[in-house]
């Protein structure tokens, strides 16, 4: 067993009204940063598990997604980069 | 009858829903524990209101694991009634007891005050005794309270006259500033498919007695002991 550091991002579904990325993007654009389009605020997550490999470890942090970590009616879950812990 | 009422770490609105079962009503009224497996031969469940496990990850989202919940769903697909209310609707969801789920309110903020509902069917196990199309004032008291589904879903909710409450004006409008916390279709209540349960933002064990500025919510509790009373 070797323990994996696995990071995950969860952000609003595409097409879900989200109010807070709407509200720090206009914050950006008060500050001169004319250029911003569009902001979406999301959670970052990262579980260390012990696992045989990291394939394993990824397969056992999409359930954990699929189970708690985000709600499929309006978030949509992406696992990054599987590194030893 | 028999209401059990669910304490989860961080619930607030135990307290409220008990004193409206059981002082309002005279029925009797019990906590079930979160940790327990027993509903204490409960007729009825209330989740009810607060910030179950901090909303930690998503408001519901974890208290939906709680050893009670196995026998809540259990309780829930037997047909027994059970009423979500605020917090009580998220973990509902979460749950997959009901469609849908509850985001931040679209002004970010924490809305705390009266609302004006429409009743929008009286063919579910909690609103029988009201009439359709009737304007309740019941207050509300949420920082996540829109209501979004899948276009599908609301379709299905529609259809089959699931949708139970509408967040509208004193008269009975719905227009876009009586909508509480922007969710989709000024959508305030919900039931499911068999119409035994029942997840609503606004608060109707606060609304029980003029002395607390409104006695709209009663017709909640009347109705559920008419249907399992009789």
């Amino acid at each position: 067993m070797t323990t994996f550091r696995v990071p995950v991002q969860i952000v609003p579904r595409a097409g879900i009204l989200d109010p807070q990325g709407t509200a720090v993007a206009g914050a950006l654009r008060s500050l001169g940063f004319d250029g911003v389009r569009d902001v979406h605020v999301g959670r970052f997550i990262t579980v260390d598990v012990d696992a045989a490999t990291e394939g394993d470890a990824e397969r056992s942090v999409r359930d954990m997604c699929e189970k708690l970590l985000a709600n499929p009616v309006i978030e949509d879950f992406r696992i990054e980069e599987v590194r030893s812990a | 009858m028999k209401f059990g009422i669910v304490t989860f770490p961080g619930s607030n609105c135990d307290y409220d829903a008990f004193r409206a079962v059981a002082d309002t009503f005279g029925e009797e009224a019990v906590y079930l524990w979160h940790k327990d497996h027993d509903l204490q031969g409960a007729d009825v469940v209330i989740l009810p209101g607060g910030f179950s496990y901090g909303d930690y990850l998503r408001p519901g989202a974890i208290a939906r694991f709680s050893p009670i919940m196995q026998e809540v769903i259990a309780h829930a697909a037997r047909g027994g009634p059970v009423l979500g209310i605020c917090n009580g609707f998220q973990i509902a969801c979460e749950a997959g007891l009901l469609p849908g789920a509850l985001l931040r309110n679209e002004s970010l903020r924490f809305v705390s005050r009266f609302a004006t509902l429409r009743v929008e069917s009286t063919a579910t196990t909690f609103t029988s005794e009201y009439e359709r199309g009737a304007v309740l004032r019941i207050p509300v008291a949420h920082g996540d309270g829109r209501y979004t589904a899948d276009a599908r879903t609301l379709h299905t909710l529609n259809d089959q006259g699931r949708v139970v409450f509408r967040y509208c004006t004193p008269n009975g409008e719905i227009t876009p500033e009586s909508n509480a916390n922007g969710s989709v279709e000024s959508i305030a209540g919900i039931v499911s498919d068999g119409g035994n349960v029942l997840g609503m933002m606004p608060h109707p064990e606060r609304a029980v007695d003029p002395l607390l500025g409104s006695a709209d919510g009663r017709g909640v509790f009347e109705s559920v002991l008419a249907r399992v009373g009789a």
